[in-house]
């Protein structure tokens, strides 16, 4: 009981630097699985046991070491072509990550400044983007990636194009949203009457003041982009295939899964469900921690 | 009725008029700014031929009650109108140049740099985000491209002018960490920052609790002193005018009802609205009064009548007020009232009909 006091008061008066972290909600766990996968992804060459895109196929369908006729060289298993299944989950997780993480900044980048520059500047221009924003949200993302992709071609860097494309509308709309009340906002008219250009205005006032939503929407757009990067590399139109990715090994595991080769589908799905969920908890735990406007999204 | 309004345009032949021969510092001309609905059916008459002069050094007093238009004459001042108001007619002589012919950028220049602003809320003016240094040194980066240390110096001299102690330390702090009079002297050091000419204030203290505000109005009337720079003060505080102004303007649905040295007008309004204005402030010399209220309300600005906009509220108002708006009418040297009551041959009907 006296403990709970004082950890509490503790917590009141915790002021320094890293308080985010230390506060009680702190999502640990997932923080831990995205840092893991992380580490993973950039110690992939390191890590791996085989290669994950060259197989032996004297070796295929071997199950995990837990099971009679699987062994510690293949410790979760091999693939139809006797790839290792945790060499290819391992560099799978650099494409995910790769893809994942650059998809959402490039989307952060088109869609904030979009959105900031159709928000402030109002008028006609304000029409034009949130009127593209409207038509593009009106395709189905998924859908629409396909097509993209179709249009030019699978690579891994198309794929991040292709995705930021597809989803920087939800930071247009949500940053623009922002930036109407920010306007209003004192300081704002104060830069105005202070003779700060436009650009000045948005660069040094709405910019900064928008980023907690935009990094907020980034957490909660990286499970989402991480799952359509999947379904992408699933259907066949993502990352080229002897390159592993998650979504790929999905599909090329999918009938295996019927005659009892259940690993090659069920590990790079729990491996894409770990990913998302983490994301996803932290995403919501950063939004109830910087943005209170954003709760009730 | 009409012989006592006849004496206040004559009997007091100003000693103090004539003292100043220096020309304007700004002068509006029949200035008129207008909000216009979307359909373009519906105008409303923010500020309407509006005409009046300030000198260097001298303060300007704008009363009016809420939506009277002194907020939009100021922004009309800057040209940081909202996108539905446009300046339909007249002339903002600043310097001798005409403010409504110049382009956006050179407005830029001329906003914060010659007319500086103190908005209605000072307390929310500055960037949550940004030190107290960076924000005051903005201006002076932006018109004076001074370069970052030096701006950062003046920023903390201005501070110390504005009376902040431990100034050094206070730059690098941000907003949060201020008093709300703190950061409404920021505010007023982010004003004076690049010595404008002119510094218009619209309601900066009606944030502040008494104590704070007559601080911040010596401070004021200190940098005013200093820099000599011609001050318009928008408020409703009459109380404030009579301590701060040299000339006031008492506006009433847009128009410019009154306006003349302050003295003057207090000692002898003669428009209706303005006595009506006087009557509604509490003495503490002399006897006590029944505080009069204005009975009514201010008119739909979008429907106004042909005639005064004050006449269904005036108690002395004459059929004449009801169909025909009077000129503006000048009284003395600067000083002009809105009102037939004004005019020097008013109309006999005068009496009877109110």
């Amino acid at each position: 009981m006296s403990t709970t006091t004082i950890t509490e008061v503790a917590a009141i008066r915790d002021t320094g630097r890293f308080r985010l972290l230390r506060s009680r909600d702190f999502p640990l766990v997932p923080v831990l699985i995205i840092l893991t996968i992380a580490l993973v992804a950039v110690f992939a060459d390191f890590l791996a046991p085989h290669n994950p895109e060259v197989g032996k196929l004297a070796a295929r369908f071997k199950p995990p070491f837990w099971m009679a006729g699987g062994s510690m060289t293949y410790p979760l298993g091999t693939d139809q072509l006797g790839r290792d299944m945790l060499s290819r989950l391992i560099f799978g997780a650099r494409v995910s990550m790769v893809v994942g993480f650059t998809a959402v900044i490039f989307a952060g980048v088109v869609g904030t400044t979009l959105g900031i520059i159709s928000g402030y500047m109002g008028g006609w221009v304000d029409q034009a983007i949130m009127r593209l924003t409207d038509a593009w949200l009106a395709l189905p993302a998924l859908t629409f990636a396909i097509f993209l992709a179709a249009i030019v071609g699978p690579s891994e860097m198309n794929i991040v194009i292709i995705l930021a494309l597809v989803y920087w509308t939800r930071y247009a709309r949500i940053v623009r949203g922002e930036v109407l009340s920010l306007k209003e906002r004192e300081f704002v008219r104060l830069a105005v009457v202070a003779g700060c250009s436009k650009w000045t205005i948005m660069r040094k006032h709405i910019l900064p003041n928008v980023m907690n939503s935009a990094v907020v929407l980034a957490s909660l757009m990286l499970g989402v982009v991480i799952v359509a990067e999947a379904s992408l590399s699933f259907l066949g139109v993502g990352v080229p295939p002897p390159k592993p990715a998650w979504g790929l090994m999905l599909s090329d595991g999918k009938q295996g899964l019927m005659v009892g080769y259940w690993w090659l589908t069920v590990m790079p799905g729990l491996c894409i469900m770990l990913m998302v969920l983490s994301a996803n908890l932290l995403g919501d735990w950063l939004r109830v921690k910087l943005d209170p406007q954003l709760r009730q999204l | 009725m009409s012989n006592s309004t006849l004496s206040y345009a004559s009997s007091k032949a100003a000693p103090r008029a004539i003292r100043d021969i220096r020309p304007p510092l700004l002068e509006l001309r029949n200035l008129s700014t207008h909000y216009v609905s979307q359909q373009g059916t519906r105008v409303v008459p923010a500020v309407d031929d509006v005409t009046l002069s300030i000198r260097p050094g001298e303060t300007l007093g704008v009363v009016g009650e809420s939506g009277s238009g002194k907020s939009t004459l100021a922004l009309s001042i800057l040209r940081v109108l909202p996108t539905a108001a446009r300046i339909v007619n007249g002339q903002i002589l600043f310097e001798g140049e005409d403010l409504v012919t110049k382009s956006d950028s050179e407005m830029r220049h001329v906003r914060g740099k010659r007319i500086a602003m103190i908005l209605q809320d000072p307390m929310a003016s500055l960037n949550p985000l940004f030190t107290i240094g960076n924000q005051v040194a903005e201006s002076m980066r932006v018109h004076e491209g001074t370069r970052r240390r030096a701006a950062w110096q003046r920023a903390i001299e201005l501070l110390k002018s504005v009376r902040i102690p431990s100034s050094e330390t206070r730059v690098t702090q941000f907003p949060h960490e201020m008093s709300g009079g703190m950061r409404q002297r920021i505010v007023g050091a982010i004003g004076i920052s690049c010595e404008p000419r002119l510094l218009i204030a619209d309601e900066p203290t009606t944030s502040l609790d008494l104590t704070i505000q007559a601080q911040y109005l010596a401070l004021l009337r200190d940098i005013q002193r200093e820099h000599g720079l011609a001050l318009i003060f928008i408020t409703h505080n009459l109380g404030i005018v009579a301590k701060m102004c040299d000339q006031l303007a008492v506006m009433y649905a847009g128009r410019l009802v009154e306006y003349g040295p302050v003295e003057r007008i207090f000692d002898n309004p003669v428009h209706p609205y303005t006595k009506a204005l006087l009557n509604s402030i509490p003495r503490i010399d002399g006897m006590r009064q029944r505080l009069t209220a204005i009975e009514g309300q201010p008119p739909d600005m979008a429907r106004l009548s042909p005639g005064c906009a004050f006449a269904a509220r005036c108690p002395m108002a004459f059929d004449r007020c009801r169909v025909e708006a009077p000129p503006s009418v000048a009284l003395e040297e600067n000083r002009t009232a809105r009102c037939w009551l004004a005019v020097p041959e008013p109309p006999r009907a005068a009496v009877g009909v109110a």
